[in-house]
């Protein structure tokens, strides 16, 4: 302690600064605070490690060491281990269901372009517009390569199947229902009393029901109320449902943003001059988007893994393939290879989406500091 | 710039009304925020409003760009009136700029974005020359090194040094400050005041509600008393000061000075 003179300042000088204790930092550290954080979190963690001793040896033995890669079916029927053999044999089968074999190539054209461009838009590849044009134009041409017209052979409908169709119908009902959901939510904010009970009377009704509900009503009872010559297509009217159903869910989603969005964003783009609609689309949505994206995702997901439901209706998505091609008399017994399979699919598909998501949030944070 | 706070030479009254509130009156449901107010605004002249809070000088701010509708009386800026439907009023509002109490700017663009999103939205200005011009008044405001930053990075100073820099891009003929140093550490309220008596020096209509007496003693051309949604009284800064009229200025200054 200095004295203090009346005449003279004291002079401030900061404290060094310190490392923290040697416990808290460094793989020691991460194992105590994470791990043997207290007697309880030990007993937990040794459980678990025994836990895992128990189940991981045979599992790998099981799905690598043991399991047959190449052959045919006899190959399996000798090896103790899991049979991917069979999931390479009925590959065609659980991406296209029963396409055409002579035209595979076109789905499979379809799809490499859709990596193409889910590959160019995880890494930023493309300018804003273009990656929204690609997006919009894509359906379009896939449904194009796909269903064939001009200068392709026509493939009747009820010959798609498998991870096409799933991918196909959560894309269209991805892209269409997110727009719809925006449009929506936004009818529920208006003053307009008759834009606003509209946009109710459509979200309240839909999100009471279960998806099957709908997919049931799409694909059997639409037929019965519709005339003879007014029949549409039952992959149509399921696509439809579905977007119907995911529409209401993402209005919901959308509007917790909206209602994030402070009022003095409206007011600020109002005093600018800006009409309703631009201030919409260029100050109000961005934000709302941005609030609710984890969420937005996550509902992209699950309308992903929803389409597995489309086999109540009659339509061969890839989980219902995966159930057919288990069934082949020629390779029964192999039903864990197929689901887990299909698992695996789902489940690079969703994770992607997921780490996608949390991308763009974190390019979003950096704004946001 | 010390010595700015100091003299700014009154305006001429040239008698070009730009603003004209004739009998205006406002409710929020039953409660009357605003009590038939009567105003004339010549074009460059400069005014403060003030008064407690509750006395509706807010509301009277936000009613001249359409932010709040008036239920009675009439309201003409620059020639056209406010009732006149939403093209009217949205041709006014790109007349009238506006700086907020929090700033408002938009996070999610960048600080040059908040400034050229307008010219470009609603003045249709190509985006080079709206980004000259943004950067122009970003030098004028101080900030030009922070045109690539996010509002979030900014401190709250700068934040509404920005603001002001929006509001000047779309070149408005009148500009509404609605308690722009409020929401400031006191460290921060110089910086924006500082520009605000810059501003005050050019040809543009201001119109301020604040409670910073030293600006309104330095550049209003008339300081405007507002209580229970009247206007009590309206004098130049001289006047006002040293010799209001009504006890309940008097009472006012009293409590702030």
């Amino acid at each position: 302690m200095q004295t203090h003179t009346q005449n003279e300042p004291m002079i401030f000088k900061p404290l060094p600064v310190q490392a923290p204790p040697l416990s808290l930092v460094g793989p020691i550290g991460w194992l105590r605070v994470n791990l043997f954080n207290g007697w309880f979190n030990s007993i937990l963690t040794i459980i678990c490690i025994a836990f895992l001793g128990i189940v991981i040896p045979p599992l790998l033995s099981w799905a690598i060491f043991n399991a047959s890669w190449v052959g045919d079916s006899e190959t399996c029927r000798e090896a103790s281990g899991a049979c991917w053999t069979f999931i390479g044999n009925k590959i065609q089968i659980f991406l296209v269901g029963p396409y055409p074999s002579s035209e595979t190539w076109r789905p499979f054209v379809a799809g490499m372009l859709l990596l193409f461009i889910s590959y160019g838009t995880a890494l930023r590849l493309f300018h804003k517009y273009l990656l929204i044009l690609l997006w919009l134009l894509f359906p379009f041409i896939a449904f194009w390569l796909i269903n064939g017209g001009v200068f392709l052979v026509v493939v009747d409908q009820s010959r798609w199947g498998g991870l096409m169709l799933s991918i196909g119908l959560a894309l269209v009902g991805i892209l269409v229902s997110v727009p719809l959901g925006i449009i929506l939510a936004l009818g529920r904010r208006s003053e307009v009393i008759v834009i606003k009970s509209l946009c109710v009377g459509i979200i309240e009704p839909i999100r009471g029901v279960p998806l099957i509900t709908i997919l049931f009503m799409a694909s059997v009872m639409m037929p019965l109320f519709l005339p003879e010559n007014l029949q549409i297509n039952n992959m149509l009217r399921v696509q439809v449902g579905i977007i119907l159903f995911s529409s209401a869910y993402m209005a919901e989603v959308v509007r917790g943003g909206l209602q994030a969005v402070p009022r003095g964003q409206i007011e600020a783009a109002t005093a600018l001059g800006l009409n309703y609609w631009k201030m919409n689309y260029l100050i109000v949505i961005p934000q709302a988007l941005r609030n609710v994206l984890p969420s937005l995702v996550g509902r992209c997901i699950a309308l992903f893994k929803d389409t597995s439901l489309v086999i109540i209706v009659g339509l061969l998505d890839f989980l219902g393939m995966a159930k057919a091609a288990a069934q082949d008399s020629n390779w029964l017994g192999y039903d864990a290879e197929a689901y887990i399979f299909c698992a695996l699919v789902y489940w690079v598909i969703c994770f992607s989406m997921s780490r996608y998501g949390r991308s763009i949030e974190l390019r979003g944070a950096t704004q946001n500091q | 710039m010390p010595d700015q706070m100091s003299s700014i030479p009154a305006k001429i009254n040239t008698g070009d009304a730009v603003i004209e509130m004739t009998d205006v009156n406002k409710w929020y449901g039953t409660f009357h925020v605003l009590k038939s107010i009567n105003l004339k605004i010549n074009r460059g002249e400069r005014i403060v409003i003030c008064g407690p809070s509750g006395s509706g000088k807010s509301t009277l701010v936000r009613c001249l760009n359409g932010l709040e509708n008036h239920q009675k009386g009439t309201i003409t800026i620059d020639g056209i009136g406010l009732s006149s439907g939403l093209k009217a009023i949205e041709k006014i509002r790109r007349d009238v700029g506006m700086v907020f109490q929090d700033f408002n700017l938009f996070p999610h663009m960048s600080v040059l974005q908040n400034l050229t999103f307008a010219p470009v939205w609603v003045r249709k200005m190509p985006k080079k020359k709206s980004e000259e011009l943004a950067m122009h008044y970003l030098k004028r405001v101080r900030i030009a090194d922070q045109a690539e930053k996010f509002p979030g990075q900014l401190s709250g100073g700068q934040q509404q040094r920005v603001a002001i820099a929006r509001a000047l891009c779309m070149n408005p003929k009148i500009l509404l400050f609605d308690e722009p140093t409020s929401a400031l550490d006191p460290e921060m309220i110089k910086e924006v005041l500082d520009v605000m008596v810059e501003l005050a020096q050019e040809n543009i209509t201001m119109i301020c509600v604040t409670h910073e007496m030293g600006f309104a003693r330095t550049v209003a051309d008339r300081i405007i008393f507002m209580d229970e949604g009247e206007i009590v009284e309206a004098d130049n800064p001289e006047n006002f000061f040293t010799n209001p009229r009504y006890d309940r200025t008097r009472a006012f200054l009293a409590q702030i000075l």
